[in-house]
């Protein structure tokens, strides 16, 4: 979809009335329309041709695309230089910061300067333990936290100044999100931690992987009725397992995923499970459309992005829309 | 001692309300504190400190506590030393992502609150009040003399 005052590729919209940035994922989100991002695989790379590639496999399925900081504690090409690139053809980018890596010095230079590229979507992120990833050997960081790290970059944008209470001369026009994991202990704590977050600046959610509605519900209507879902768009998880033994890996060794027997034992009898997985991935996508206060979906198809066009387009949950797409790309 | 510190989050109230007389006898001898110097007793009741609270509740030092408002479990403990809640990759069991061998930090920590106060949470203890950034420059220091400073310094402050 194009917006009536579409700018020049590479250039920011004008920010809107009550909107806080210059992004489409904000105008979508704003606007009441089920929004649709994706989160895409960095590359292990210098190359542009291979970010450029990996962005235009969500063309015309995602509003916006997550770049992701160090996923899994894995080296890879940064948030910052991934967002750089993509902004500049146009894409609206969320960019994801971890406080494993880096300070708060790095991470408000980092803010002002992935939003002088362009970028109007920031996610604020604890980050995964070093443990995870291929260096577990590096010193972690932990400077700042999800909560601080959101507590900061709301107040560049809102005060006009860094935490140290030096001014900015023009602050960060961003639209703020952060992670929630409804599916992880102590249960009964994490509305309230939802809660701490929107109070800290969050305006966005991204939830784990949702594969147990019911239990996500439960949380939805909490978080309903403490008034949440009318200060935070609600983004929830999805993505495709490629096997039952792939899927009980990843529940087991992955922090913080959930993933019921039902899957596990749907792909187990399936007889070609890569489909089911994706099939398991277009269902729960159309389930959680039809829960109060979701207002989209967050597709993270670890090394299956090539298939979540498809997967959405599927789905139908995007009814008859069309998000943004470089004028050069087509709809498969 | 791993032991120990849980058992100080079973009694948080108990240790909340012996940190809150704490707090008041620190305060009192304000007049000594002051005639000897506060830059002088740093030394001394930090390492005090440092031995009280590290035993029961493998205190790290951070020098800004925040143990009443976490239900008497350090977060400095947490590998991630998050002080505002819970990481997304607590296990199932209840355990910590990075030392899977260790309760998380949070999860007792929201037990602690509990104790401490079992229905409010609007409150000094509440554990959802959103704490600032660490400041680097205060680990290693008395937490206690810090909080009486506090006090006497506002005191001043209204006088």
């Amino acid at each position: 979809m194009m917006f009536d005052d579409e700018p020049a590729i590479g250039e920011n919209l004008p920010i809107l009335p009550g909107h806080n940035s210059s992004g489409r994922l904000e105008r979508v989100l704003r606007a009441g329309h089920f929004a649709v991002t994706a989160e895409m695989a960095p590359p292990d790379s210098a190359d542009p041709a291979e970010v450029y590639e990996q962005a235009a496999l969500f063309d015309g399925v995602a509003d916006a695309i997550n770049a992701t900081d160090g996923s899994g504690a894995n080296c890879h090409m940064s948030s910052v230089g991934v967002c750089s690139l993509l902004t500049r053809k146009g894409y609206s980018m969320v960019m994801q910061i971890s406080c494993r890596d880096k300070n708060r010095i790095a991470i408000q230079g980092d803010v002002l300067g992935a939003s002088a590229m362009g970028v109007a979507n920031m996610l604020c992120l604890s980050g995964d333990g070093v443990q995870a990833g291929d260096h577990p050997e590096a010193k972690p960081v932990f400077d700042l936290g999800a909560m601080t790290l959101l507590d900061t970059v709301k107040t560049m944008r809102d005060e006009s100044r860094f935490i140290s209470g030096r001014k900015l001369t023009t602050p960060p026009p961003v639209f703020i999100g952060a992670a929630a994991n409804p599916f992880a202990q102590p249960y009964d704590f994490r509305v309230s931690r939802l809660a701490q977050k929107v109070e800290a600046g969050a305006q966005f959610v991204q939830t784990q992987y949702c594969f147990d509605i019911p239990m996500f519900k439960d949380y939805m209507a909490e978080a309903g009725d403490k008034g949440l879902l009318d200060k935070v768009f609600v983004l929830a998880g999805v993505g495709p397992m490629a096997s039952a033994k792939s899927a009980d890996w990843i529940r087991k060794n992955v922090p913080g995923v959930h993933i019921p027997d039902w899957v596990i034992q749907r792909l187990e009898g399936a007889e070609n499970p890569k489909k089911e997985g994706q099939q398991i991935c277009v269902e729960m996508m159309q389930q959680l459309k039809e829960i109060d206060g979701v207002a989209g979906v967050h597709v993270m198809a670890f090394r299956q992005e090539s298939f979540v066009k498809e997967m959405v387009l599927k789905s139908g949950v995007l009814g008859d829309r069309t998000p943004w797409m470089p004028p050069q790309a087509e709809l498969a | 001692m791993y032991a120990v510190r849980k058992w100080a989050v079973s009694n948080a109230r108990a240790f909340n309300n012996a940190y809150i007389a704490l707090e008041k006898i620190l305060s009192a001898l304000h007049p000594i504190w002051k005639a000897i110097g506060y830059d002088r007793v740093e030394k001394p009741v930090a390492f005090i400190e440092k031995n009280i609270k590290g035993l029961l509740f493998d205190c790290k030092m951070c020098g800004q506590c925040v143990l009443h408002e976490t239900g008497m479990s350090c977060p400095m403990n947490c590998p991630k030393e998050l002080r505002n809640g819970p990481c997304g990759g607590v296990r199932p069991n209840g355990h910590c992502e990075v030392k899977p061998e260790m309760r998380c930090v949070w999860v007792e920590a929201w037990r602690g609150s509990k104790v401490i106060n079992p229905n409010s949470t609007d409150s000094r203890e509440s554990i959802t009040n959103i704490q600032v950034a660490v400041d680097n420059r205060l680990r290693g220091k008395s937490s206690w003399l810090k909080e009486v400073r506090k006090i006497h310094e506002i005191k001043v402050v209204v006088e």
